[in-house]
């Protein structure tokens, strides 16, 4: 029977082309603007390693004043200082681990005809490239003697492979970062994420880095802090290393752990380390450290902003507007079937035939609504992005699961608006409108 | 073959009662042709309706090829309609957009025959009704005597034992009208059970027995033509 509806539905749709095309229009629209704020919001929330989000976790070291809390919540500083962020890496009490910052410089590229340009580069450990699983293309990540070594030795973007060296393999081949030159170990290949999890503190929606080198290279090189800088009290002296070794926090830091038992010695470790450093004279305020999983610390950063999911709850009510009207057309169009379905329940058709008949019809105009709803959201999203540029297109992209999304809703929706009506037609009396026709 | 006894349907509004039915006995036995003919509001169509299982009543007792119907659920009561009643309208009511093919096929579908046997059903029923050259014609390209064939046509392809045609003829002219009522005969004379709604003297005389409603009471009668008279005072 369900190739019967199908066809039935068809006929009934082409019957009243008008009053089809505002039902399809109102879901479209409604499905549209939904699917355009739940994409923003399901990409900002979307786990983007997950399948090791429980076993990385975020360090937070209540580093801040004893006069104030770093911020109303009692929460720690988001991020660590040097000093600890080196500690840490020293001790090497994780599975993986590694400190990080970010921080920008000048590439000048070999070719007289090229200009030098500005790259946004990451400083990390080697462990770095283990922890997030980063894709190589050639090459691969540093090793430990590396770090330890100081060796100028520079992972670089595929896209700034193709800038440098026309995507050739590059390994070996050096490259002026920062007016020091570099030997190229590794190339890394398409790497999006979304969110950039591992320094939420710049923004959670900015790209990977264009190039990757040693964290020692941030106090071989004298390297600016990038992102975000704070610090509750002045650096107790002048010149870099002072700034350096100061209580201001600018470095963020993730450890592997694999399981419960790992994640518990190391948070006893990090008390234990933070009592030690209370006998050096730091860390004034009471014990209040923090490993936070991937989710977690996407959470506590409110990576999803509360603006976009404002947004998108309007559009939910914007869209069950479309459904009411839509609701209304039903009713109107069914209405006008009241004869045929008299006959239909005349000649032997069951209520439940008749539902089944008029739920596929529905359906179908949900399923037509949800395919041009999607094309609204396509054009919305585009829109978005040739108004923001580069900094929200990893968010306004539409993936499978988000196209299957928006037929899905269209379809529950566009069946919830049926409910009512296809339950009016089902219960029309067969012999009032035998004898009016 | 069709038995009701004390069948009663009132029709209720804010205001008033209205009584349609009271205490309505009615049998015919099958392979009967019974016109059924009454002054207008006399109950006609409700006992048609009733006897289509279209609706339900609310006394009494109603048998149907030897089934007690009276508290049947709605999926019975369409499954019935659908194995064992063939209806014919006034107002044809076919549907408009579907061609004769698919207007017939609609009780058929229904029922859950598959696709060859649907076939053969609905080409041997417009083969009956002299309307086989036109399956694919909508009813719009029609004729009204050749749209109230292909009512008949789709009452005819579920072969059911019960035809129940209310005014059949009432939209057609007299040749058309007499055209209608010679395939009903013929229907009838192939073995089913016809029951006749009708206002006209002259089509009811064409029935093997007539049966007169007032005030939704039944009063058997013999003679059409007394019985026009006294409808007509």
């Amino acid at each position: 029977m369900f190739t019967y509806y199908l066809r039935l539905a068809f006929n009934s749709i082409k019957r009243n082309p008008i009053l089809s095309a505002l039902m399809i229009t109102a879901i479209a629209l409604g499905i549209g603007a939904s699917m355009t704020t739940i994409t923003v919001n399901y990409l900002m929330s979307s786990n983007p390693i997950p399948h090791k989000s429980e076993q990385l976790y975020y360090v937070q070291l209540d580093s801040w004043s004893p006069y104030e809390a770093a911020n109303d919540q009692n929460e720690p500083p988001d991020q660590i200082t040097w000093t600890d962020a080196t500690n840490l890496m020293k001790a090497k009490q994780a599975f993986r681990q590694s400190a990080m910052a970010s921080t920008g410089g000048v590439i000048e590229p070999a070719g007289q005809d090229e200009k030098p340009f500005m790259a946004s580069i990451r400083l990390a450990f080697s462990d770095f490239f283990h922890l997030f699983d980063t894709p190589f293309l050639y090459g691969s990540g540093w090793s430990d003697s590396a770090d330890s070594n100081r060796e100028y030795v520079v992972v670089i973007s595929k896209a700034t492979n193709e800038r440098l060296f026309g995507g050739e393999n590059s390994i070996g081949r050096t490259v002026r970062v920062v007016g020091k030159n570099f030997r190229v170990v590794g190339v890394l290949d398409e790497w999006v994420l979304v969110p950039r999890f591992y320094d939420v503190t710049t923004g959670p929606f900015h790209e990977t880095e264009e190039v990757f080198m040693p964290f020692y290279m941030k106090q071989e090189l004298e390297l600016t802090n990038g992102g975000n800088t704070n610090c509750w009290k002045s650096p107790e002296g002048e010149g870099f290393m002072a700034f350096l070794q100061s209580e201001c926090v600018n470095y963020q830091m993730w450890v592997e752990l694999r399981n419960d038992d790992e994640r518990a010695q190391y948070m006893d470790f990090l008390n234990n380390y933070v009592t030690e450093q209370k006998a050096l004279g730091r860390f004034a305020r009471p014990l209040n450290n923090r490993l936070s999983n991937v989710m977690q610390w996407m959470e506590n950063q409110e990576v999803v902003a509360d603006d976009a999911q404002i947004m998108m709850w309007v559009s939910f009510m914007f869209l069950l507007v479309c459904l009411l009207n839509t609701i209304g057309l039903l009713l109107a169009k069914f209405t006008g079937k009241a004869a045929e379905i008299g006959l239909r329940r005349a000649v032997g058709a069951s209520k439940t035939d008749l539902f089944n008949q008029h739920i596929v019809e529905t359906a179908i105009i949900g399923v037509v609504g949800g395919i041009l709803g999607l094309g609204l959201a396509y054009l919305c999203l585009e829109g978005i992005k040739s108004l923001y540029g580069e900094f929200v297109q990893n968010l306004v992209g539409l993936d499978l699961v988000m196209v299957a999304c928006a037929i899905g809703l269209a379809i529950v929706s566009s069946i919830l608006a049926g409910l009512y009506p296809t339950w009016r037609a089902c219960n029309i009396a067969p012999a009032s409108q035998l004898k009016s026709q | 073959m069709l038995i009701m006894q004390d069948v009663k349907k009132i029709f209720r509004t804010d205001l008033i009662e209205t009584h349609a039915l009271r205490d309505f006995n009615l049998q015919v036995t099958e392979g009967e042709f019974v016109a059924v003919t009454g002054p207008s509001g006399s109950g006609k169509t409700t006992f048609l309706n009733i006897a289509g299982l279209l609706e339900t009543f609310e006394g009494g007792r109603y048998e149907l090829d030897g089934q007690d119907v009276s508290h049947l659920n709605d999926k019975k009561r369409s499954q019935l309609r659908n194995e064992k009643i063939g209806f014919i309208f006034q107002s044809f009511n076919l549907i408009p957009d579907l061609n004769l093919f698919d207007n017939v096929d609609v009780p058929l579908r229904y029922r859950g025959f598959n696709a060859s046997e649907r076939k053969k059903r609905i080409e041997e029923s417009l083969e009956r009704v002299g309307l086989a050259n036109r399956m694919k014609h909508l009813p719009s390209q029609l004729s009204g005597g050749q749209q109230q064939r292909v009512a008949i046509a789709r009452a005819l392809a579920g072969d059911p034992r019960f035809l129940l045609a209310d005014e059949p003829t009432g939209n057609l002219d007299t040749k058309m009208a007499l055209s209608v009522l010679e395939l009903l005969k013929d229907i009838n004379r192939n073995g089913t059970t016809i029951v006749m709604v009708t206002h006209d003297p002259g089509l009811a005389q064409q029935a093997q027995r007539n049966i007169y409603v007032r005030d939704g009471k039944v009063s058997e009668m013999g003679d059409v033509v007394e019985l026009d008279q006294a409808a007509n005072g």
